[in-house]
C-alpha cells in the first residue's frame, strides 16, 4: 500500500509536514497538461462531470499551489460541489484527472485519500461520541494508532482549544465547537492538503473568524494546503486565490485583488425605469459602453467618479432614480465574467 | 516531492484496526442507548414468557411422544434467534443514521480497503447480537437449563456466526435505503415472517410450510441451536437436520450475506451525498 520502509524512522512522533517557504507555482493555466510542477499541490485537467444529461462540470482546468488557501467561489449549482466531491473521492471522476501532490486520485485513489484531509459541510461527527472519542475512532482510519494517535489527538485538542471539551458528547456541543471538532478529525494524520467544502454554513461570525485563524495558522505552521468551496463573495476575498466556478466551467483565477483589477475601474450603478434608453444615451454621447443588469443601468470606466456629473447632465430629466458609485467587489468581477449577478437563479439550476 | 514526502504518506492503514475501530464504536453507542438494549431484549423475553404462557396447554410436538418438549422449552431457541434477529438487524440499519447524520462519508473518503469498514459494521453488530443472546440464555439456567463449557462454546460460536450472517442480511438491505421507515416496512414482510417460517415458533412438518422452512438458511441456525441446548435426539424426534449441516449451511449463509455486503457497498448510491 504505502511505503513500509519509510515508516520505521517515525514510529515515536509525526514529522512536521513541510515548513516550506512559499514559492509561487506556475499560476497560468498551462496548456501542458502533464506538466506537474514540485510546487503544485492539485492539478485538475479536463475535469467533467455529469448527472444523468445535467453537466454539473464540464472540462475543469486549474492547479492549486501548495501552501495557498485557494477558494471555490460560485453560486449554488455552480460545480463547486461536485468539484469538491471528486477531490474528496467520494464520488468517482469521469473523465478528466486530478493529481494531489502528484498522485493520480483517479488510478491511486488510496494513495491519494491519505494525501487529504477532508471537512465536509454536513457534519461527520459521530454524536454519540465525545470529542475524544471522535478522534480516537478516525486515526485507525488513516493508519494512526497507539501512541501517534495519542499525540495527535492531544496536540489537536490542545491546538484547536478543546482540550477541556475531549470528554463532552458531540451532541452538547455548539455548531462553533462542532466544526472544530470536524477540522481536527480532519488534521488529524497531518495531511498536506486540507479540503473544506462551504466551512462557514451555520457558523456565527465569531466562529467564522476563528476558522478563519485556524486556517491560517495551519498554512503559515505547516504549510497546509487548504482549498475550500465557498458561495459567500465576502469569505472568498479571505483566499490567496480564487477560482470562479459558474454553470460548471471556471470564468476566473487570480488573486482578490487582481480579480478586481480586471473588472477596470469603479462601477457606476443608475437605478432607473427607462435603462435601455439611458444605455444609448450614454453611448451616443460620450461613447461608454453600458450594460443592462437586472434592470439597473452598469457602466465600469476608469475614473467612474469624474463621469458622474457629465452622465447625470446628459440624461433626460426624471429618469433616474438613484445613482451609486462603488469600488469593484468580486460580484462585479463575477458579473463582468458571466453577465448575470452572483444570485440569480436561472431556470433549471438546482443544487449540486 | 522527493527530499520532503508528506507525513500522511508515511502512515500505513492497517485493516484489522480499521475493522476494530468502526465495531468498537458500534459498541459504544449501543450501550450508550438504553433505549435499544431495553428493546432488543425486552421484545422477545415478553414474547417467550407470554406464548408460553398462552400456548403452552394446547401445544403438542406433531408426531412426537408426550416427553417431548413443552412449548416453553420449544420455543426458547426461537426466542434466542428472535434476539439475535432483531440485534443484528437493528445495529446494522444505523447505517442509514450514519448516512444521514454524515459519519458514513467521512469513512468513505478514508483510504481504507471497502471489505474492512463492511466488517467493521457486521462485527459490531455481532457482536452486540451475541451479547444480548448471551444475556438471555442466562435466564435459561433458572428454567433449568444446563450445559457444560464446551457446549457453551458450540452454543456461542453458531450465534456468532448466525448473528453474522443477519448482519450481513440487514447490511445488504440498509445500503440502498434512505429511510429507516423503509427498513420496518421490509422487516415486517420479510424478515418476521423468515423468522416465523424457521421452525423458531412451531413446527412446520408437513406441506408447503415444510419446503419453505427446508429452503430457509435462519431455519438450519434455529435447528442447529435448538439441537446444542437440548440433545441430537430431540433434533431426530423432531426430524430436524443433523448439526453438521447446521453448521455448514449456518456458515455458507453467513459468507454468502457478508460478500453480498461488501460488494453492494462498492457501488455508490446517491444517498452517499448528502
Amino acid at each position: 500500500m504505502f511505503r513500509k520502509s519509510s515508516t520505521k524512522a517515525n514510529t515515536s512522533s509525526i514529522p512536521p509536514v513541510i515548513n516550506a517557504p512559499r514559492i509561487p507555482c506556475d499560476l497560468n493555466l498551462s496548456s501542458d497538461r502533464h506538466m506537474t510542477s514540485v510546487d503544485t499541490a492539485i492539478a485538475v485537467s479536463g475535469l467533467t462531470h455529469r448527472y444523468g444529461t445535467r453537466t454539473a462540470l464540464a472540462g475543469l482546468e486549474l492547479s492549486i499551489c501548495r501552501g495557498e488557501i485557494f477558494a471555490i467561489l460560485g453560486p449554488n449549482g455552480g460545480g463547486k460541489t461536485t468539484f469538491f466531491r471528486l477531490l474528496s473521492t467520494l464520488i468517482p471522476l469521469q473523465a478528466g484527472s486530478i493529481s494531489i501532490l502528484g498522485v493520480d486520485a483517479g488510478r491511486e485513489s488510496r494513495r491519494a485519500q491519505a494525501l487529504i484531509g477532508v471537512v465536509f459541510q454536513a457534519p461527520s461527527l459521530d454524536k454519540k461520541l465525545t470529542v475524544s472519542e471522535n478522534l480516537r475512532h478516525q486515526g485507525p482510519l488513516y493508519g494512526l494508532s497507539g501512541a501517534r494517535l495519542q499525540s495527535a489527538h492531544d496536540r489537536l485538542l490542545d491546538r484547536l482549544g478543546l482540550t477541556d471539551r475531549a470528554a463532552d458528547l458531540v451532541e452538547t456541543l455548539s455548531g462553533g465547537l462542532r466544526r472544530r471538532v470536524e477540522l481536527a478529525k480532519g488534521l488529524l494524520h497531518q495531511p498536506p492538503v486540507l479540503i473544506l467544502d462551504e466551512p462557514s454554513t451555520g457558523l456565527d461570525p465569531g466562529a467564522r473568524s476563528d476558522l478563519w485563524k485556524y486556517l491560517h495558522e495551519i498554512r503559515e505552521q505547516d504549510g497546509v494546503t487548504v482549498v475550500l468551496t465557498t458561495h459567500l463573495l465576502e469569505e472568498a476575498e479571505k483566499a490567496d486565490r480564487i477560482a470562479i466556478l459558474d454553470e460548471g466551467q471556471l470564468v476566473a483565477l487570480d488573486t482578490p485583488d487582481a480579480l478586481r483589477a480586471t473588472v477596470g475601474g469603479e462601477t457606476i450603478t443608475i437605478e432607473t425605469d427607462h435603462p435601455d434608453t439611458i444605455v444609448s444615451q450614454i453611448q451616443a454621447r460620450h461613447g461608454l459602453t453600458a450594460s443592462v443588469i437586472d434592470g439597473a443601468v452598469r457602466l465600469e470606466v476608469p475614473s467612474a467618479h469624474t463621469w458622474i456629473a457629465r452622465i447625470v447632465e446628459s440624461l433626460p430629466v426624471g429618469h433616474i432614480r438613484a445613482l451609486t458609485l462603488r469600488k469593484p467587489t468580486l460580484e462585479d468581477v463575477f458579473i463582468a465574467k458571466t453577465g448575470h449577478r452572483f444570485w440569480t437563479d436561472t431556470e433549471g439550476r438546482r443544487h449540486d | 516531492m522527493t527530499d520532503r514526502p508528506p507525513s500522511a504518506a508515511l502512515l500505513v492503514v492497517q485493516p484489522w484496526r480499521v475493522v476494530a475501530t468502526l465495531a468498537g464504536r458500534e459498541l459504544t453507542r449501543f450501550f450508550r442507548q438504553r433505549n435499544r438494549v431495553i428493546g432488543a431484549l425486552g421484545q422477545p423475553l415478553l414474547f417467550w414468557l407470554l406464548f408460553s404462557a398462552g400456548l403452552g396447554p394446547s401445544f403438542r410436538m406433531p408426531g412426537a411422544a408426550d416427553s417431548s418438549l413443552s412449548f416453553g422449552q420449544y420455543f426458547f431457541p426461537g426466542t434466542v434467534v428472535l434476539i439475535v434477529l432483531f440485534t443484528s438487524i437493528f445495529a446494522t440499519i444505523s447505517i442509514i443514521e450514519d448516512r444521514r447524520e454524515g459519519f458514513l462519508q467521512s469513512v468513505l473518503v478514508a483510504p481504507i480497503p471497502r471489505w474492512a469498514m463492511v466488517l467493521g459494521k457486521l462485527l459490531g453488530g455481532t457482536c452486540i447480537a451475541v451479547i444480548q443472546a448471551v444475556l438471555f440464555l442466562a435466564l435459561g439456567w433458572f428454567a433449568g437449563l444446563r450445559c457444560d463449557g464446551l457446549e457453551l462454546l458450540a452454543i456461542v460460536g453458531l450465534l456468532f456466526v448466525l448473528s453474522l450472517a443477519l448482519t450481513g442480511l440487514g447490511f445488504v438491505i440498509a445500503w440502498r435505503l434512505d429511510s429507516t421507515q423503509g427498513f420496518h416496512a421490509i422487516m415486517s414482510v420479510f424478515l418476521m415472517p423468515m423468522w416465523l417460517l424457521s421452525g423458531a415458533f412451531f413446527p412446520a412438518s408437513e406441506g408447503v410450510l415444510y419446503w419453505v422452512t427446508r429452503f430457509n438458511p435462519l431455519s438450519y441456525g434455529v435447528a442447529g441451536l435448538r439441537q446444542l441446548l437440548y440433545s441430537t435426539e430431540v433434533g431426530a424426534a423432531h426430524a430436524l437436520p443433523s448439526l453438521a449441516v447446521c453448521w455448514s449451511v449456518t456458515v455458507l449463509f453467513a459468507v454468502v450475506t457478508f460478500v453480498a455486503s461488501w460488494r453492494v457497498s462498492a457501488q455508490r448510491i446517491s444517498g452517499d451525498l448528502l
